[in-house]
């Protein structure tokens, strides 16, 4: 069993001070549909404690890229929030097991 | 066809002189760049001040002043001072006029001002005028009174009437990343698709680009499409680095709202030409009504005062769970005895570095249930309080509070008092004010012009 991580090149960034948005880069067009298949919109809502329907999902198939968009859990720079550019969301999900 | 270098990403983050030299003598139409976002959080626009340093700021804006006189056409910036507000724009204004006496330089100079009174904007609530924008955020007369700054985002109409004005240079505040960029090519008449996404694609300057901290990009926007080219040496532009940039801070890759439309760029191809440059062609403009706007505030939230404290000894980083509780709910009873807040006059965490203190609750282990990924444990932690109250007095005397429980607080009533390591004398530190945004919301205007004011200057040549 592998990791997103292992597999992939993760990135995630504030978008605007409401939203989080994760980039995910496979090497070439045989990784990338074989990941469209094995990483799940429920994984990542699990990770992120949301519902998969709070999930935005793109599949960029010319640039070999999943990518993921959903609200901050605390709005940017609000008392509550830990990570002002949303840096670490990347390194959690990228510990996601695939099948 | 219209020549736009953008010499960075942002003022005050650096760029490749020899790049900008070169974009010089390829003779630019006009000159671009931009000054901030909200990307670092609401204390810039909450305190009306700049991310970066003056004196950086002022050395590299005299490099784009002399680049523009080198160049003769127009230099833009906009989002002046990171935030963009009219304090900002007045500032950079005052660098500029300073650099151009010390020069002999004459030059017509507009201001583009895009601050908004808390009035202006309560008035446009009162008639329906704000459009909540996803995720919708909660506002009422009382949050949009209490910000300290509000600015609304410019768009190309703006710009461009500051540059229809024959405007040498043009000091913008808040505008959106691409207006800058865009406002020239669509006043003369380029493709309206390929203008906003040849400035989407050169906003952060060369990160679209194999060398990001190169700095320097030449965009070449026609009636059909648009070119954008490095111009540092060994640097390339390729057909993954431009379309790449599309997604970044981007929650959607294929469409892009702005004053006035939306950019949707789903049908775009991209296509690797000569010198590492790439073509790009295929993306559409689409126009909306009503013309809107985006706003930005931000207000006071509180005071802060933080303290540090670093854990070592292995039973107590084992314990870390319990003593944190254990100190939390101490402290709370303590302050409630001893001053007069109440329970909702003050917020106390303890952030776990080392642990925890970037993700909370969606970290590795956090979940009970979830016994395959067990948390690994560090050899030591950094407990970071962080206290909020309604005066920095109260926020600094409730953080003294923490101090004898964070140095000496015992897991066990029985053993031995333990001692913590602080690392500064005072072990407290005031942050002083903490700001929150305020709005998430567009507004509706019946002009393009009327929620902003352009002031122009000619500054005589000696």
């Amino acid at each position: 069993m592998s990791t997103l991580g292992e597999v992939a090149y993760v990135r995630s960034k504030n978008a605007g001070p409401f939203w989080i948005t994760v980039d995910i880069f496979s090497q070439d067009a045989k990784d990338h549909a074989l990941l469209c298949r094995r990483l799940r919109t429920e994984a990542v809502a699990r990770v992120m404690r949301l519902s998969p329907e709070e999930i935005r999902r793109f599949e960029i198939d010319g640039l070999h890229v999943i990518k993921f968009s959903f609200r901050r859990p605390q709005v940017q720079g609000a008392i509550d929030d830990r990570d002002m550019h949303g840096a670490a969301c990347a390194c959690r999900l990228a510990e996601i097991p695939l099948d | 066809m219209t020549r736009i270098l953008v010499p960075g990403g942002a003022l005050g983050l650096g760029y490749d002189r020899a790049a900008l030299a070169r974009g010089v003598e390829a003779a630019p139409d006009i000159i671009a760049i931009d000054g901030g976002s909200t990307d670092s959080g609401p204390a810039y626009l909450g305190g009306g001040r700049s991310k970066y340093s003056r004196a950086s700021t002022a050395a590299e804006w005299a490099e784009l002043l002399a680049a523009r006189e080198r160049a003769q056409c127009p230099l833009v910036i906009g989002t002046a001072g990171t935030c963009g507000t009219d304090g900002m724009v007045d500032q950079l204004f005052d660098i500029t006029c300073e650099i151009l006496g010390q020069r002999g330089q004459g030059a017509r100079i507009a201001r583009l001002y895009c601050s908004q009174s808390a009035q202006r904007v309560s008035k446009a609530f009162a008639e329906d005028r704000l459009l909540a924008l996803s995720p919708a955020i909660e506002i009422d007369e009382e949050s949009i009174a209490a910000c300290e700054h509000i600015v609304a985002l410019a768009g190309v109409e703006q710009v461009g009437a500051a540059l229809a004005g024959g405007a040498d240079i043009v000091i913008a505040g808040r505008t959106t990343d691409t207006a800058v960029i865009a406002a020239l090519p669509l006043m003369r008449g380029d493709s309206p698709g390929a203008c906003w996404h040849a400035a989407k694609i050169a906003e952060c300057g060369a990160l679209c680009s194999t060398r990001p901290g190169s700095g320097v990009v030449m965009v070449e926007i026609d009636d059909s499409g648009f070119t954008v080219r490095p111009m540092a040496a060994d640097t390339r532009c390729t057909v993954r680095t431009v379309f790449a940039h599309m997604l970044y801070e981007n929650a959607d890759p294929w469409r892009l709202v702005e004053p006035g439309g939306i950019l949707d760029v789903s049908a775009a191809e991209y296509r690797a030409i000569s010198e590492g440059a790439v073509r790009v062609q295929g993306a559409i403009w689409r126009p909306t009504s009503p013309y809107t706007v985006k706003l930005e505030g931000a207000r006071i939230v509180g005071f802060q005062t933080i303290v540090l404290v670093i854990v070592r000894d292995p039973r107590y980083v084992e314990g870390i769970d319990r003593w944190c509780a254990s100190i939390l709910e101490k402290h709370r009873q303590e302050v409630l005895a001893r001053t007069d807040a109440s329970i909702e006059d003050f917020d106390v965490q303890l952030r776990r570095v080392g642990l925890d203190a970037a993700l909370g609750d969606i970290e590795i282990g956090s979940d009970a249930k979830d016994t395959t990924s067990p948390r690994p444990r560090p050899c030591e932690i950094g407990v970071m309080a962080i206290v909020t109250a309604a005066t920095q007095d109260l926020a600094t005397d409730i953080a003294r509070m923490l101090n004898p429980l964070l140095l000496h607080h015992p897991l066990n009533r029985k053993e031995e008092m333990p001692t913590f390591s602080f690392p500064f004398s005072p072990a407290e530190i005031e942050r002083g004010t903490a700001f929150e945004f305020v709005f998430n919301h567009a507004m509706a205007l019946d002009d393009p012009m009327e929620a902003f004011r352009l002031e122009m200057d000619d500054v005589d040549a000696r």
